[in-house]
């Protein structure tokens, strides 16, 4: 089950980076959000697979697909889009991320960089209620850390990150309004970025 | 009344920090008010307190008042204390009474200058900060009014900037005490590591329980604030900045260059003599200074031509007979000259000014003449205020006299000084004034100058005769020797052979320079020396040249030849290498976005790989 | 169902991680290039959630959060740049934005 739904997650992946036609691109990232989604669920972690769902392959490719609809790209984008992409540009890239993955799967594969559980039972102070005790290890599959717990954590130990984040949020909101407004400008030449307009009315 | 002392700076502080801010928006008037009115206030609170001072003195005749602590470090807490006694009482009548006189003075000469507020502004500053110097009870804090009564002098000296001699000038007597400062700030960095503190009652008691007599440490910590007090006083050797200091307006010549801040260094000795007096080598060489400067300047001063130049000199001579006196251990009568001799010379000062402004700005005095019909006032302010100081040097020349380490042959010296005293200044006021009239005259000094000159002058005459230090409780005499104490007849007369003296130069002045045949064709100036003497008297003992070939000359050779060799090529060899570099590297910046990435991705397999390996 | 182990878990978070990478090196499309770091950013949260999961603690989930939010943000301020360059010079070639990259002067 979890190799299933990993391998969907990667080839949905791949597709979704390769694909010349970026809504076509949006529908495979959404299987790929979807497909880790479930991977969420089988790691018992519900909460954070619903938020994906709803957040991420909701209310963020929404936005993607919003963009796309305003920028009217069509079979034409397309056609530039493989002028952009010939087949000889993935080979650099390819290899890097390849050094990178090896290096990321070296230390998985010797185990040297992960504490076992039980030691790790003992320097966790937290008074979640789920933790399992190390008398009952084959529990540890139903163990799921709820909505509940990680409320908890969020608006105890994490309060001041979360109104960080608000903040963020809030930076967020107001650049993208700031920077997405359409000023009157009279020409709109490749080099006008460089100098900011300022032929108000006054 | 004491409890207002700490007014006593406030006041001029507050008129500074008026006339600086709204200094432009202020009719001349209302500057006035604030400059004038200030020093006034001052005046009279100085005076309730001389009064209260006298009348109910303080328990052990000194007056202290901790206003707060400045900062802390380690056991080092100099606080912002006023300490009040006979001394500082004696030095803070000089500065307000005369400091005010010279203010009503100023406002009056100064009417047409543009910079008026600006004037002010400075010249009260000026006062607060000397005030804060002589009221110090710490050496740091004393260190902080000496430091900024320099600035003002600087600011003053320079105040008509645009001329570049005046700022020249300016830079000059800043760069040339800075030399005694430096040395000055050594020696209180001493005091500090070897007794730990910069009280200045509490480092006597300390340095005397710690040092015997004549110690190195002694010695080293007296001679570097000897540096300093050289330095300010404009004693050999730094005393070269005091001539060009004339450049700065005349009442400013009167105030800091003859009055007070000069003074400073005369003041810092009395002040620590506990110190002084555990290293008798340095007050020997205090001794000497003076004598030396006191012969020197006066010999130049009879070979000048510039009236305020002639009276920088006279000072240079008079603070080194200040400094004469220190030397033997005669604080009362250095103090008691001080106190004459700054009426006197605000007086000659301010007249001088005076005089400057009557004939249409011409310095050479032998360019006047017969000025006395024309402004009686000012010969005959000048005249009697002349006399006040020859009374107050006879007294330095009896402790001379009788001291240890002085004697017959310095006191005979000491009296051919007073005898180029009554040249220099009788030729100064009988080439001016008397003889045949050379000059137009269509401007008459008015009531605020008048004023201040008939006070100043009458204060020089009243000095001569009462001992002013005597009335304050600081008797005159107080440190000198028994001897003197043991007769105080011939004490008397031995100084009163000084007046005779003083008299005969007079005469010898009048004979000279009224009634000579050459003379009133401006050739001779002193007869009988050969033109090179006189030259090497006028140029003021060349000491301006051979500090010139001495310092300036190597020091410039020394950066001409480092500018354009050796150094710089390893510095250029330094940004060869910067720019070499930077051309490699910034073909990285490509301004492509995926080449960023690139870069990142990079940088993090070889972090990974290096963590892993 | 057996308990998944982490190693694998995070090799697949590894994978999308490089994947993402790809796509970002790869493709001159600015909107391709958002899409590959949301990737990249969704492959960091499942390895927090793996994290988390493993030891039966909040704190991995409470990251994800984190990084979602963020992602939020990023993805708001990133579209809004692309339909500003899209306006400004016609294009979404990203390789054609390169003008921050100064004079050729020395």
């Amino acid at each position: 089950m979890f190799w299933l739904t990993s391998i969907v997650a990667i080839v949905a992946t791949l597709l979704a980076i390769s694909r010349l036609n970026a809504t076509h691109a949006l529908l495979y990232l959404i299987v790929s959000f979807l497909s880790v989604a479930v991977l969420f669920l089988q790691l018992g972690a519900p909460f954070v697979a619903a938020i994906e769902v709803i957040v991420y392959a909701g209310a963020i490719m929404v936005l993607f697909v919003f963009v796309i609809m305003l920028l009217n790209l069509g079979p034409h984008a397309v056609e530039g889009e493989r002028q952009l992409l010939p087949p000889h540009a993935w080979i650099g890239p390819g290899l890097l991320a390849a050094v990178l993955l090896l290096e990321l799967l070296m230390p998985l594969s010797n185990n040297q960089f992960i504490p076992t559980t039980g030691t790790a039972k003992h320097a966790d102070h937290s008074t979640i209620p789920t933790i399992p005790t190390e008398a009952a290890p084959q529990l540890q599959e139903r163990m799921v850390v709820g909505p509940k717990e990680v409320g908890i954590k969020l608006f105890s130990t994490y309060l001041l990150a979360v109104e960080l984040a608000g903040f963020l949020l809030l930076a967020g909101l107001v650049g993208a309004f700031h920077i997405g407004r359409e000023e009157p400008r009279t020409s709109a030449k490749p080099g006008a970025m460089e100098v900011p307009s300022q032929e108000g009315p006054a | 009344m004491l409890n207002y002392l700490a007014l006593l700076p406030t006041l001029p502080l507050v008129g500074f920090l008026i006339l600086t801010a709204f200094g432009k928006s202020l009719s001349k008037r209302s500057v006035v008010a604030i400059g004038v009115g200030s020093m006034a206030l001052a005046a009279m609170l100085t005076i309730g307190i001389a009064i209260h001072f006298l009348s109910a003195p303080p328990p052990g005749h000194v007056f202290e008042q901790h206003l707060w602590t400045w900062f802390q470090v380690g056991d080092l807490a100099p606080g912002f204390s006023l300490y009040l006694d006979a001394l500082s009482l004696a030095m803070i009548l000089v500065i307000t009474l005369v400091g005010f006189l010279i203010h009503l003075y100023s406002a009056e000469f100064m009417r047409d200058d543009d910079a008026y507020a600006r004037f002010f502004a400075y010249m009260n500053l000026f006062v607060s900060l000397m005030l804060i110097l002589v009221l110090a009870d710490n050496l740091l804090l004393l260190y902080l009014g000496w430091e900024g009564v320099g600035m003002c002098s600087f600011l003053l000296i320079g105040f008509w900037y645009k001329k570049p001699e005046n700022s020249k000038a300016a830079q000059k007597a800043f760069i040339v005490t800075r030399v005694g400062d430096t040395a000055m700030a050594i020696g209180l960095f001493l005091l500090i590591t070897q007794l730990g503190t910069l009280d200045i009652q509490e480092l006597g008691v300390r340095a005397s329980e710690k040092w015997p007599v004549g110690s190195g440490m002694a010695v080293a910590a007296a001679a570097l604030l000897l540096g300093g007090a050289v330095g300010k006083s404009a004693q050999l050797p730094l005393q070269t900045w005091l001539p060009d200091a004339m450049a700065g307006p005349s009442p400013v010549s009167a105030l800091i260059h003859a009055a007070t801040m000069v003074t400073a260094g005369v003041y810092l000795i009395a002040r620590t003599h506990a110190l002084f007096a555990l290293a008798p080598v340095v007050l020997t060489a205090v001794m000497l200074i003076g004598l030396l400067t006191q012969l020197t300047a006066g010999i130049s001063a009879v070979h000048q031509r510039d009236i305020k130049r002639i009276l920088a000199y006279s000072t240079i001579s008079q603070l080194g007979y200040m400094f004469f006196a220190l030397g033997v251990s005669s604080n009362g009568a250095a103090i008691n000259h001080l106190m004459t001799h700054a009426c006197f010379k605000a007086t000659w000062f301010l007249a001088a000014g005076a005089v400057i402004i009557a004939v249409n700005h011409e310095h050479d005095i032998f360019k006047m003449g017969g000025l006395g019909k024309k402004l009686p006032v000012l010969f005959w302010t000048m005249f009697f205020a002349g006399c006040g100081p020859f009374f107050s040097k006879d007294g330095i020349l009896a402790e001379v006299w009788f001291s240890d380490t002085g004697g017959p042959f310095l006191w005979l010296l000491g009296l051919f000084g007073v005898f180029v005293t009554s040249i220099y200044l009788f030729r100064l006021l009988f080439t001016v004034f008397l003889g045949p009239l050379k000059n137009d005259v269509h401007w008459k000094p008015g009531l605020a100058i008048t004023i201040p000159l008939v006070i100043l002058a009458t204060g020089s005459v009243v000095g001569a005769i009462v001992e002013y230090p005597r009335l304050l409780g600081y008797h005159p005499y107080a440190t000198g020797t028994e001897a003197a104490h043991a007769s105080p007849y011939l004490h008397a007369a031995i100084g009163k052979i000084a007046v005779g003296v003083a008299l005969a130069g007079i005469y010898v002045a009048y004979r000279l320079f009224v009634r000579h045949k050459h003379y009133e064709a401006g050739e001779v100036v002193v007869p009988h020396i050969t033109l090179r003497m006189r030259r090497l008297f006028a140029a003021g003992w060349y000491f301006d040249r051979a500090y010139h070939a001495a310092f300036v000359v190597p020091f410039q050779a020394t950066s001409r030849f480092l500018r354009s060799e050796l150094i710089d090529r390893g510095y250029d060899a330094v940004v060869a290498l910067v720019q070499t570099g930077h051309r490699q590297i910034r073909r990285s910046q490509t301004g492509r976005l995926r080449w960023y990435a690139a870069g990142i991705a990079v940088g993090a397999v070889f972090c990974l790989g290096a963590v892993l390996l | 169902m057996n308990p998944i182990p982490m190693e694998q878990s995070l090799m697949v978070a590894a994978m999308l991680f490089s994947l993402g990478l790809i796509g970002l090196l790869v493709r001159r499309n600015v909107i391709f290039m958002l899409i590959s770091i949301e990737i990249m950013l969704n492959a960091a949260g499942l390895a927090f959630v793996v994290a988390g999961s493993h030891w039966q603690a909040a704190d991995g989930q409470v990251m994800f959060l984190f990084i979602i939010t963020m992602a939020a943000a990023e993805v708001a301020i990133g579209l809004a740049l692309v339909l500003r360059l899209q306006s400004d010079l016609p294009t979404l070639d990203v390789d054609a934005m390169d003008q921050l990259k100064g004079g050729d002067d020395a």
